[in-house]
């Protein structure tokens, strides 16, 4: 008995500092962002928002800001597109060669992001076209590409097939059963493709560095600031960017999880 | 067993459907993958080979000109300082992979084995919910705890343990926690993906036969759970390997990794066939990697 009480104890503390651990920097992150003094460290002085309204004063953030938020709903938005028409075309694969296909498709994931931005940084140069917000969503769609369409296909299942087959007897058009029958039926792997790929693009760093160069993403910011050493303004900075990707890694987690766990 | 990782688990598709529907209109279902298959063929399989192409080329009076010459190769590998930082990155890499199992592993046999089912999937959401978060910022958030004025050494300072900092932040050290703190919850993830699909009988029926709880997990649940492991693994070895941003936040500068030199013959010089070079010495060991794991990671069959 007493030995059953001793490993339970044991598994319940190694949770406890697992989870002390994973959420421990964030905490801080967050905590010193309301610090009055002018260093993010102890002791906290506070609470405070001045940093917080120097952060808003910041155009230049502001912009940035603005910038990543775009890039991430748009190359969400055609990430996500892709994503379900290829995985929509492969499940009824008239493709001839399915396995090259989805081999190509998922490819980028086991490549590194520095790499696919090298490669695309350097192809912009020779090619000549130059680095821009444009180029950033591209390299994001790139990125993320993969996930969708892996979250997306593992969501098709056969009854899906059942229905649009039942849609065609029923005289809709191939478009028509996709578009009205299909990928309603998927919103909700179709809702959080979106939503991750949205997180991981506002998120994303070194493809941002790479293909930016005057206008540029919130990341290269807050890494640019980065230089000036340890600064509450920093820690605000981050902030705002943490509970932006929370909510909507969040909501992507409870539409998987929640929504379409009961339905395959 | 194959499909035991998110987000590689989703072969169950594409085999059954071989049937196909006469259809009418468009016939949408034949051009559906096109698009995606165009856009990654022009955007990363193209630039890939470009990138390939001018890692022969040399750069004269800071143009490209396409010269063909294995010149920037025989550089990469006299430079005693660039092999390094490959090196460097090898070692860091294989480091924090090794951490990270087995700081995840407890970790997902308890939530798999001591959790109570229905809230295992709270706690699993809890553990890995920032990962998806704030890569940038995450680092920064480490320099927090510790430097020489963070978390750690102004409490061991206050409690009278230390009198003088300690000098954690800026080393090889720090770089490898922010790491091992990232892949934690990956590794976490996928090791408890492969726990919860062992069938409880075949433990059960280990101990029936008389195998000490020790034996089960060494024997069955162990080896059951290799693919997850292999999976979780692999990704932290990619990631990390060709991560920029860590290294550069926590690692200071007594040494580099290959992607802070990558960066470095952009930034500093845009030598775009050097950086091409190391780039792919780089793919070079992920591919390595990815072969030497195949067997596990299915990646084939997805």
């Amino acid at each position: 008995m007493t030995k059953r009480w001793l490993i339970s104890a044991s598994a319940t503390g190694y949770l406890v500092a697992a989870l002390v651990f994973i959420y421990l920097p964030v905490v801080i992150l967050v905590l010193f962002s309301f610090q009055d003094g002018t260093l993010p460290v102890p002791p906290f002085e506070g609470p405070s928002l001045r940093w917080y309204e120097k952060l808003f004063a910041n155009e230049r953030l502001l912009d940035a800001l603005l910038n990543s938020l775009l890039v991430a709903v748009v190359s969400g938005l055609v990430t996500t597109l892709l994503g379900f028409l290829a995985a929509y075309g492969l499940s009824r694969s008239t493709i001839a060669i399915p396995g090259v296909a989805r081999f190509l498709l998922i490819a980028p994931i086991t490549v590194s992001y520095l790499i696919i931005g090298m490669g695309l940084l350097i192809s912009f140069n020779v090619v000549g076209i130059s680095k821009s917000l444009l180029a950033v969503g591209i390299g994001h769609v790139v990125i993320n590409l993969p996930l969708a369409f892996a979250i997306i296909s593992s969501q098709i299942s056969a009854r899906h097939k059942t229905i649009d087959a039942a849609a065609h007897d029923l005289g809709a058009s191939d478009l028509q059963t996709m578009v009205f029958i299909s990928a309603p039926m998927m919103k909700a792997s179709l809702f959080a493709a979106f939503c991750l790929s949205a997180t991981l693009s506002w998120d994303e760093f070194i493809v941002a560095f790479l293909l930016s160069q005057f206008e540029v993403t919130l990341p290269v910011i807050i890494f640019e600031m980065l230089r000036a050493g340890l600064t509450p303004e920093v820690n605000a900075a981050g902030t705002l960017v943490f509970a932006i990707s929370m909510a909507l890694v969040l909501v992507a987690a409870a539409t998987l999880v929640f929504k379409s766990g009961g339905e395959r | 067993m194959a499909n035991n990782a998110w987000p590689f688990g989703m072969n169950s598709t594409a085999a059954e459907i071989k049937e196909t529907t006469k259809l009418g209109g468009l016939p949408v279902t034949r051009w559906a993958a096109y698009p995606a298959l165009a856009f990654s063929l022009l955007f990363f399989v193209v630039p890939f080979l470009i990138m390939v192409a001018v890692s022969f080329w040399q750069r004269v009076y800071g143009r490209l000109e396409a010269t063909w010459t294995t010149a920037n190769y025989e550089k990469f590998f006299s430079k005693s300082y660039l092999v390094e930082a490959l090196f460097n990155s090898i070692e860091v890499t294989v480091t924090t992979t090794l951490i990270s199992i087995l700081v995840a592993y407890p970790l997902a046999y308890i939530l798999a084995h001591k959790v109570p089912p229905r809230w295992q999937r709270v706690i699993l959401l809890l553990t890995i919910l920032p990962f998806w978060t704030a890569y940038v910022v995450r680092s920064y958030s480490w320099l927090l705890v510790l430097s020489d004025n963070g978390i750690i050494n102004s409490t061991l300072i206050s409690i009278g343990l230390i009198s003088e900092p300690l000098h954690l932040a800026y080393t090889r050290g720090a770089t490898i926690l922010g790491f091992v703190h990232f892949f934690t919850m990956l590794l976490t993830l996928t090791i408890y993906a492969s726990l919860i699909q062992i069938p409880q009988n075949y433990r059960h029926a280990a101990a029936d036969l008389g195998a000490s709880p020790l034996q089960v997990f060494l024997r069955i649940t162990l080896p059951l759970s290799i693919p997850g492991v292999a999976v979780g693994a692999f990704l932290t070895f990619v990631i990390t390997i060709g991560d920029y941003i860590t290294p550069q936040i926590l690692g200071g500068n007594t040494e580099v990794l290959i992607p802070q030199a990558i960066m470095l013959q952009v930034s500093r010089s845009a030598n775009f066939p050097m950086a091409s070079v190391m780039s792919i010495a780089l793919m070079v060991v992920v591919t390595g990697v990815y072969l030497a794991f195949s067997r596990h990671l299915k990646m084939d069959r997805v």
